[in-house]
């Protein structure tokens, strides 16, 4: 009795945790059942919970209904440019305000913070019509360009590269190393933490971005997978199981890349929330 | 090293990252100013009219209807988050085996995509064969029409005509709040675990041996500690739902926004304005109306809010 006394908070806790977890689970639980479903099974009510008949043919109809293999093509493209030129732009700006004691710093990088602060919804009008000017509507440049730097990788960085102690800079100067070689030979290896943050920042929101290729893109061909998959429920707004087959396999890579780099990500986002 | 060559090195080293932000923020800001000034159609401008769109945004029936439904999701999401997430992280930073496989069950929403959860929340949600209604007929609830219900949820809850500021949001608008909760629980557990984890063992130990109780030791000790991280909690939940969007686009209607217009909220109403109805001028004036608000909100936050903050 007594034990079991001392034990309840403890039975309770687990108790909690356990159907909270249950509860986040169910959705996905929900979409993998009703995707293998026959049409009818899954208009059932009552609803069955496990699949009489699981139906792996609803995956590959899902698929080839609208173009998905273009739409992930166009969207692994977007991401890895957008990544890439990301980490550049960020590595070197960092770097100009992390070592570099310039005049006018202080303002530029309160112009930054600035900008930060404003939301998309701001210029996403202006940008529209900017890159009509351009003639990139429809285009690869519209979905990425825009997105090659951003503040917060730049701020994050910085950080980073101000713990860098100068003695190492002196010494590596001493060595004949000039600015790019000291930044891209040292400090960069120093901070593969911060750069794996800002890498998973970067690619799950440009995988995920939605509003933007929304209005900036007009044909299929050019879609990423948020912008293909949003107009495939649209237009196919009744056969759920289609739905969910197609929803189980947009959101696959990323729980796939979620569980390989799970201690990776839970970090950079367990960073992001101190002060900065 | 002479100053100038010093800021001539620095610039070069800005120059990719600047180029980018000033012609694709920087400047697309400035002319959103000059455009939420003009009335603006797909042919360009036609005329200046000075502040006739801000005043036409206050004028708007619609808009206030769409700040009063940005304002209650805000309001439902917010204490939703704060408060699930806090006693979860709580939970977890315990003696507790699997507290890793926890948290990443908890997190595992947010790397989704909302458009792909989105669609399986409305067929969760779905009005006649929707598993919601399933699970609460087991226990004798509902049947409701979820994200087709345009009643006020607090009217609901009483089953009377309220006045329209206390119906509270539509169930439709709640049942956005409700999966936004969700999706975003496991981020917000993280950042306060790692907040429980930065007070001092010692405060709890001094606790103990004042023979304070879990609540006072809650009260008295750990929310006051936590409060940095509550601020941003706060703070973060508050900008990022004023800026809802990509669940009513793709869960309401036909039309968005509905049923009724109260699932309506401030970016998708200028989103419409602007690239369904091609007036830009006027959508670009609700866009700045929204930062202001952001702003205001923000604002009184940081001075109200961090008078409560105890940093260490």
């Amino acid at each position: 009795m007594n034990k079991l006394k001392k034990n309840l908070p403890l039975l309770m806790t687990y108790a909690v945790l356990i159907i909270g977890a249950l509860t986040i689970l169910f959705p996905f639980f929900w979409m993998l059942s009703t995707s293998l479903k026959t049409p009818i099974e899954s208009v059932k009510f009552p609803p069955t919970f496990i699949p009489e008949n699981p139906q792996f043919s609803n995956y590959s109809e899902a698929w080839s209904q609208v173009n998905f293999t273009r739409y992930f093509i166009n969207t692994i493209i977007i991401t890895v440019c957008e990544l890439a030129g990301v980490l550049l732009t960020s590595i070197l700006a960092a770097y100009a305000f992390a070592r570099f004691n310039f005049r006018g710093r202080e303002f530029v990088f309160t112009a930054l913070l600035g900008i930060m602060m404003i939301p998309m919804p701001v210029y996403i009008v202006p940008g529209y019509m900017m890159l009509q000017k351009f003639g990139w509507i429809d285009t690869y440049y519209a979905q990425v360009v825009p997105w090659l730097a951003n503040v917060f990788s730049i701020f994050l960085l910085r950080q980073h590269f101000k713990t860098i102690p100068n003695d190492l800079y002196d010494a590596a100067v001493i060595d004949g190393y000039s600015d790019l070689g000291f930044l891209f030979k040292i400090v960069v290896p120093l901070s593969k933490p911060a750069l794996v943050t800002i890498s998973i920042f970067t690619a799950l929101s440009s995988w995920n971005s939605f509003i933007w290729p929304l209005v900036v893109t007009n044909s299929d061909s050019i879609r990423p997978v948020q912008v293909g998959l949003a107009y495939f429920i649209q237009e196919q707004s009744t056969s759920y199981t289609l739905l969910m087959a197609a929803s189980t396999f947009v959101i696959l890579p990323l729980i796939v890349l979620f569980f390989i780099a799970q201690k990776q990500i839970v970090a950079s986002y367990s960073r992001s929330g101190l002060k900065d | 090293m002479k100053a100038k060559t010093i800021f001539l090195k620095a610039m070069l080293f800005l120059l990719p990252a600047l180029a980018i932000l000033f012609i694709f923020r920087f400047i697309p800001i400035l002319y959103a100013f000059r455009i939420s000034f003009y009335d603006w159609g797909i042919a360009g401008p036609r005329a200046f009219v000075g502040f006739a769109n801000y005043l036409e945004v206050f004028r708007d029936a619609k808009f206030w209807q769409s700040l009063l439904n940005t304002f209650w999701y805000v309001a439902t999401v917010l204490p939703g988050v704060v408060f699930i997430s806090l006693f979860l992280a709580i939970l977890l930073n315990q003696q507790i085996k699997m507290r890793g496989g926890f948290r990443t069950i908890y997190f595992l929403p947010d790397v989704t995509s909302i458009i792909a959860i989105s669609v399986v929340w409305k067929w969760i949600y779905h009005p006649r064969i929707g598993i919601a209604n399933y699970v609460l007929s087991l226990i004798g609830a509902g049947p409701f029409r979820w994200l087709e219900e345009s009643r006020g949820i607090f009217e609901m809850m009483f089953q009377r005509n309220l006045p329209a500021a206390l119906e509270g949001p539509s169930l439709a608008l709640f049942s956005l709040s409700l999966m936004t909760i969700w999706k975003s629980l496991g981020y917000n557990v993280l950042i306060y675990l790692a907040g429980l984890q930065n007070i001092p063992n010692h405060y709890y130990e001094s606790a103990k041996i004042d023979g304070a109780s879990r609540w006072q030791t809650f009260r008295h000790i750990t929310w006051p500690l936590l409060s940095p991280t509550t601020f941003y909690i706060f703070i973060m939940t508050t900008i990022t739902s004023f800026q809802v969007f990509a669940p009513v686009w793709m869960m309401t209607g036909p039309p968005a926004g509905g049923p009724l217009g109260t699932t309506n909220v401030i970016v998708y109403y200028l989103y419409d304005m602007a690239f369904n109805y091609s007036k830009y001028g006027y959508g670009t004036a609700i866009a700045f109306v929204l930062f202001l608000i952001i702003l205001a909100l923000t604002a009184v936050q940081k001075k109200y809010g961090e008078r409560g903050v105890h940093y260490e």
